[in-house]
């Protein structure tokens, strides 16, 4: 299920201008990996190639190669809308349909892409999608309510639940906690803790504790300055990268000196 | 606050009494010194009318708001400061603005309304103006009223798909030279005139095919103009989409087709509603190019493909007896006007119409 992503000596362009340069990544499945570093340094940028959605942005493309079990993710005949369905994501504001009800926002995955499943089918995925994202006992009473009407962290909850409908291998999360409270940051953080049993998860932070918390791996991107691209500096364990890092510029920003 | 003071400066103890300002409270006109200013200015503007023996009222009344905005800025100004007495200019200005904005078309539609009103009644709908010569009553506006919506629906039929899958060209697809292209020729036709609409397709198809006039050429004039007028509003509405949704149907591994038919025609669903019906409205009423291309008839013809059609701004062209070249009279202004507030009705309705579809299909919060 599950699967790892090799990344090798990856440059990420918007035009002609060059976002990410050189970067070179292994991740294990059913692992987190956190992406730390100063805003503009193409963390989300890098996160983004890994589900080919960079590619959404006019001018995105890249050089290099991904693989995800071994497959080239930018292979010649490979579709990105089936890359999207294997690697998921969730995005740092959440973004619940606001024509669709909680049911209907969890099974979007399947219903806007046309794919035909019967009642209990759905029934079945809605509940296992929502129990998994920690909002089931909270919703299960209003499932036909619009899913716009929840709390912030409700609504990311939905959009983590609407993610892992669709059972990806992969779940990429960019900056899924930046625009809520304490409390449902610490729910999604609980959560991380309880999908990485499923999926291999990739999350961009800009919250040093929040990496340290939840991930087992750590990369840091840094920028030499404005207009110059993002490099991916460090990777490394999470513990080591917090207490030991190798690299200079790493142990600057994890202790505040910069960034 | 003379009052105040005098008070404090009778206060035992016979020091100075301490002032009771602040930094945060500044001197304030009375409440009634904006209807203060308005009586001087009018009352001034009235004397000077007798004083100088103007004639009309109307350079009374323009004399007096006037001497009104002045009298309030100065009096403004020397007790308030300049910065309130510029607000009260500026506040003047943009309610004098309003209402001038307001005040024609509250007096076009009441006056449409009284002349028109007596006119309805169920014959008034019901009734061709076949043999009602116009020295006499009766009559009606079914034929152009069905002529109208005939005309107006196929025109509808033809522009609004055009329109709304241009706009979606434009939001989702277009990049680059060709949708720059394509924008700027939809921003020149908002531009072209009903007439040379009319005339286009007077030249194409009644000329080059040797073809008498008839509803649909009429309804093409009328797609041709509403086109631009829907691709501009439903491109608006289309953009207002946040990218958010777009991004997280794609993350779903859902094609980008069916996002747009999915996610970003749903969401935007309300809004283009409004944009199509806005649209109607704005061709419901035109007039040049029907004189070429549809005529008028006083019998029904409900065929759009073989002969002359009635419609409702041709009516009112016809019963005022602008089409023969004769003289109106009571009768027939009368059903001029009955038409024009016929028409003015219908594109009340669609404009609400508009209104409630949008409410209905809005997201909702709970």
């Amino acid at each position: 299920m599950a699967k790892r992503i090799d990344v090798d000596d990856v440059n990420v362009y918007y035009s002609d201008f060059l976002a990410v340069e050189g970067a070179s990544i292994n991740i294990a499945p059913l692992s987190v990996t956190a992406f730390i570093g100063p805003s503009g340094c193409g963390k989300s940028t890098f996160l983004r190639i890994l589900n080919r959605m960079h590619e959404v942005i006019p001018g995105g493309r890249v050089s290099g190669s991904v693989k995800l079990d071994g497959e080239d993710l930018y292979g010649t005949d490979v579709d990105p809308v089936n890359v999207r369905r294997t690697v998921g994501m969730v995005f740092q504001k959440a973004n619940p349909f606001p024509t669709m009800s909680i049911y209907d926002n969890v099974i979007a995955g399947y219903k806007i892409a046309g794919t035909r499943k019967s009642k209990g089918e759905l029934d079945d995925i809605v509940e296992r999608s929502l129990k998994g994202a920690n909002l089931w006992e909270e919703v299960k009473q209003r499932l036909t309510r619009p899913g716009a009407g929840l709390s912030g962290g409700q609504q990311q909850r939905l959009c983590i639940a609407r993610a892992i409908a669709v059972e990806p291998s992969v779940l990429l999360m960019d900056e899924p906690c930046s625009a809520l409270d304490p409390i449902s940051t610490l729910a999604i953080e609980d959560l991380i803790g309880e999908l990485k049993a499923s999926y291999t998860i990739v999350i961009v932070t800009h919250n040093m504790q929040q990496a340290a918390r939840v991930s087992d791996r750590t990369a840091f991107f840094n920028l030499a300055g404005v207009g110059q691209p993002g490099k991916l500096v460090e990777y490394d364990d999470t513990t080591k990268i917090f207490s030991n890092p190798t690299q200079k510029a790493t142990e600057d920003y994890i202790s505040g000196r910069f960034g | 606050m003379s009052t105040a003071s005098s008070a404090l400066s009778t206060a035992p103890g016979g020091t100075a009494p301490p002032r009771v300002t602040s930094d945060l409270v500044g001197a304030r006109l009375p409440k009634w010194a904006v209807y203060g200013s308005a009586v001087i200015g009018w009352a001034v503007a009235v004397g000077l009318k007798f004083l100088l023996d103007w004639t009309g009222w109307y350079t009374t009344f323009f004399t007096g708001a006037l001497l009104f905005v002045i009298t309030l800025t100065a009096w403004s100004f020397s007790v308030e400061g300049r910065r309130r007495a510029k607000d009260r200019f500026a506040s003047t200005l943009i309610y004098t603005s309003f209402v001038c904005a307001i005040v024609p078309l509250v007096l076009i539609l009441s006056y449409i309304a009284v002349k028109g009103l007596p006119l309805f009644s169920p014959d008034f709908f019901l009734r061709s103006m076949n043999g009602v010569t116009s020295r006499e009553e009766g009559g009606g506006i079914y034929a152009a009223l069905i002529g109208t919506l005939i005309i107006v629906g196929i025109a509808t039929v033809i522009a609004l798909p055009i329109g709304i899958f241009t706009a979606i060209y434009l939001v989702e697809y277009g990049r680059g030279k060709f949708a720059r292209t394509v924008t700027f020729f939809v921003d020149v036709m908002t531009g072209v005139p009903s007439i040379v609409a009319g005339l286009f397709v007077y030249t194409f198809l009644l000329l080059g095919f040797g073809m008498r006039p008839f509803g649909a050429a009429g309804a093409i004039a009328l797609a041709i103009l509403m086109v631009p007028v829907s691709v501009r509003a439903s491109e608006e509405m289309l953009k207002l989409v946040p990218r958010d949704l777009r991004e997280a149907s794609y993350a779903l591994g859902v094609p980008k087709w069916r996002t747009i038919l999915k996610v970003v025609l749903p969401t935007a669903m309300s809004g283009l509603i409004t944009a199509s019906l806005l649209a109607v409205a704005r061709v419901a009423g035109e007039t040049a190019p029907l004189i070429l291309l549809v005529g008028y008839t006083a019998r029904i013809n409900f065929n759009p493909f073989s002969g002359d059609m009635a419609t409702l701004p041709m009516m009112v062209w016809d019963q005022l007896g602008k089409r023969s070249g004769t003289t109106s009279n009571d009768f027939t202004e009368a059903r001029a006007w009955g038409a024009a507030l016929t028409l003015v009705l219908l594109v009340l309705i669609l404009n609400v119409g508009a209104r409630l579809l949008a409410k209905l299909f809005q997201p909702k919060a709970r």
